[in-house]
């Protein structure tokens, strides 16, 4: 067909179908998957704003009940534990798998033999699933087969690391397990921030007689400050969808010490058939990635139009 | 040492110091590294020997300890005779649910997504950019949002519980993934080569094939990857629309490793754990030196 469009290309007086055809292909190639993004993103969400304003229970109906179902949402104490869960796990893992992240893309970029492997190593955990992660490390936490019955086979007879099934602290297991998966991906992409700054900066600093410590921490960091901002949304939105990584490694539980919103959602509707109030909790993880979201939205096409500005 | 004169010998002194210090620094550097790699490799470590070991050796001295048998049983029985649920085929079927679903799933939200940046890097129209920003809303929508009227959609559709539906799924929200990736590094080819091209009276699909094609690999790598490891790793709708002998590797691994009755089969779960595990793996170890690199040209931008 392609061949043609040679001799097609000379303007002809009524306009041939398949130049016609040629001009609109384009659209006719996005339209479906725009259809299908807007059907997603907005019909999906408004739907759903719409089943949590009903009293559905079992089956979606849609008898308007107003704001009950978040009324009784934030009346439920399982609700709001999984929300100050949800608080405490983005803090420390977003903060972790930086910390982390940063940490191992610096020790890599000190000129290290055998780069890649390292990097293969830090970064394997990214293309594992959060259910294998989860299955694997609530073994490790087992306080009968795994870490604690370890040490203790050791010598250490008293030596106490039960995380996972302590109520108070299963959350931290929860952290520590989301870091271990999570600060490869922040470290690449440091590495790939710290390698693209311009050599120059660098050499200039180091003429000064600047120390490493110095240069990282006047030069380089303050730099690729951009990506710090990047890889903690990006976090974030993990942390907020956190949804198998507990249902693997502590089902929510000790008793219901590390429900999620996530799980809770699925909970409501799915094991107690309660759609609307389920609907609601949606629409409250929903808020919750817009209040992160739309203000980095902004700062990004601020940033951009200012650079477009200059340059 | 005393004929040595003064300077020189502080010289040789702070040569030394100096010496001295780089080598702590790098022992420093190399410690740590050892050290967080030894943190993220244990687990995997202690999967793989317990996929080997005797499950009464297990039970008896834990699952972090050095082997004392190897057999292979475990990984026959995890894979074909374990039972999950009363059905004794082990992860067989749930494995090939993951491929069917993945690998179409994968293909075509790829080949969607690489179209759809095209035109949105190349064609653009009026509206083109208020658009793909609608569409990029899409990456960010949590699973949970979209889960009842998916309910809806695939029960109209007689879809529920079955592969297809989820392929659907996955196709639909990769979309918004794919078109991002693609659009970001399209948008750094020249335009002028576009241009060019129509002027000599290329068309839409020529220029895709003769231009964009053969400069697309390195983003295409990491599209599929992306969508490969995402899909046959994703939970929440394999669980949620697919039960029993329908459901993908992830949903049944969470189904197999709950149903502990007894003594815990370790050897028969770490076996499990690295089938649902190796494919993302594997395409991760061969292609994962592309990705790294097509993500920070690309994706993140």
């Amino acid at each position: 067909m392609s061949n043609h469009d040679l001799i097609l290309s000379t303007p002809a007086p009524a306009r041939p179908w398949r130049e016609r055809l040629g001009s609109a292909m384009p659209l006719l190639v996005l339209g479906p998957s725009l259809v299908a993004s807007f059907v997603y993103v907005f019909v999906f969400t408004g739907w759903t704003l719409y089943i949590s304003l009903s009293n559905s229970s079992l089956l979606p109906t849609y008898g308007f009940v107003g704001l009950d179902n978040y009324a009784s949402l934030w009346a439920n104490r399982r609700w709001n534990i999984a929300y100050d869960n949800l608080f405490l796990f983005s803090g420390f893992y977003i903060v972790g798998s930086m910390a982390v992240g940063l940490l191992l893309a610096i020790l890599i970029d000190q000129r290290v033999r055998g780069e890649a492997v390292w990097r293969t190593i830090f970064l394997y955990p990214l293309a594992v699933s959060f259910i294998v992660t989860g299955t694997v490390w609530s073994w490790l936490y087992n306080p009968t087969d795994g870490i604690q019955a370890m040490v203790r086979g050791l010598g250490w007879t008293n030596f106490s690391f039960a995380l996972a099934s302590d109520r108070h602290y299963a959350i931290y297991a929860v952290i520590i397990t989301g870091v271990w998966q999570s600060s490869g991906f922040a470290m690449a992409l440091f590495l790939a921030g710290l390698r693209s700054v311009d050599a120059d900066l660098v050499k200039a600093a180091q003429i000064d007689g600047a120390s490493t410590f110095r240069i990282y921490r006047k030069v380089l960091l303050p730099t690729i400050a951009p990506i710090f901002l990047a890889v903690a949304v990006i976090q974030i939105q993990f942390a907020i969808k956190t949804f198998d990584l507990v249902a693997a490694l502590t089902k929510g539980g000790p008793g219901i010490s590390t429900t999620f919103p996530a799980i809770y959602v699925y909970d409501l509707m799915f094991q107690r058939g309660q759609i609307g109030e389920g609907a609601a909790a949606a629409i409250m993880m929903l808020a919750a990635l817009a209040v992160v979201l739309v203000p980095y939205s902004l700062w990004v096409v601020w940033r951009r139009r200012k650079e477009a500005g200059h340059g | 040492m005393a004929d040595v004169p003064l300077d020189h010998m502080q010289d040789h002194h702070a040569a030394t110091v100096a010496a001295r210090r780089h080598f702590l620094t790098r022992f420093v550097i190399y410690g740590l590294l050892a050290i967080f790699a030894a943190i993220y490799l244990v687990p995997l470590l202690v999967v793989v020997l317990n996929s080997f070991r005797d499950q009464q050796e297990i039970a008896r001295n834990g699952l972090i300890s050095l082997p004392r048998s190897f057999r292979l049983e475990a990984w026959g029985q995890a894979w074909s005779t374990y039972c999950i649920g009363g059905t004794c085929e082990g992860m067989q079927r749930n494995f090939y649910n993951s491929l069917k679903m993945t690998i179409p799933a994968t293909i075509i939200s790829t080949v969607v997504g690489a179209m759809n940046g095209y035109i949105l890097s190349k064609w653009r129209f009026k509206g083109s950019e208020a658009l793909f920003t609608c569409m990029l809303l899409g990456v960010f929508i949590p699973g949970q949002i979209s889960l009842m009227p998916w309910a809806f959609i695939l029960g109209n559709l007689g879809l529920s519980n079955s592969t297809y539906g989820l392929i659907v799924i996955h196709v639909i929200q990769g979309i918004s993934f794919t078109t991002l990736f693609c659009r970001n590094y399209y948008v750094s080819i020249p335009d002028d080569l576009i241009k060019a091209a129509r002027i000599d009276g290329a068309g839409f699909w020529r220029i895709f094939r003769k231009i964009i094609l053969p400069l697309s690999s390195p983003i295409l790598i990491v599209t599929v990857i992306w969508q490969f490891t995402g899909i046959w790793n994703e939970y929440l709708f394999g669980v949620v629309f697919t039960s029993g002998q329908q459901q993908p590797i992830t949903a049944a691994l969470v189904a197999l490793t709950a149903s502990g009755t007894n003594v815990r089969a370790y050897d028969v779960m770490s076996a499990a754990v690295l089938i649902g595990a190796l494919p993302p793996l594997l395409i991760y170890l061969f292609g994962g030196k592309y990705f790294v690199r097509g993500l920070t040209q690309g994706a993140i931008k």
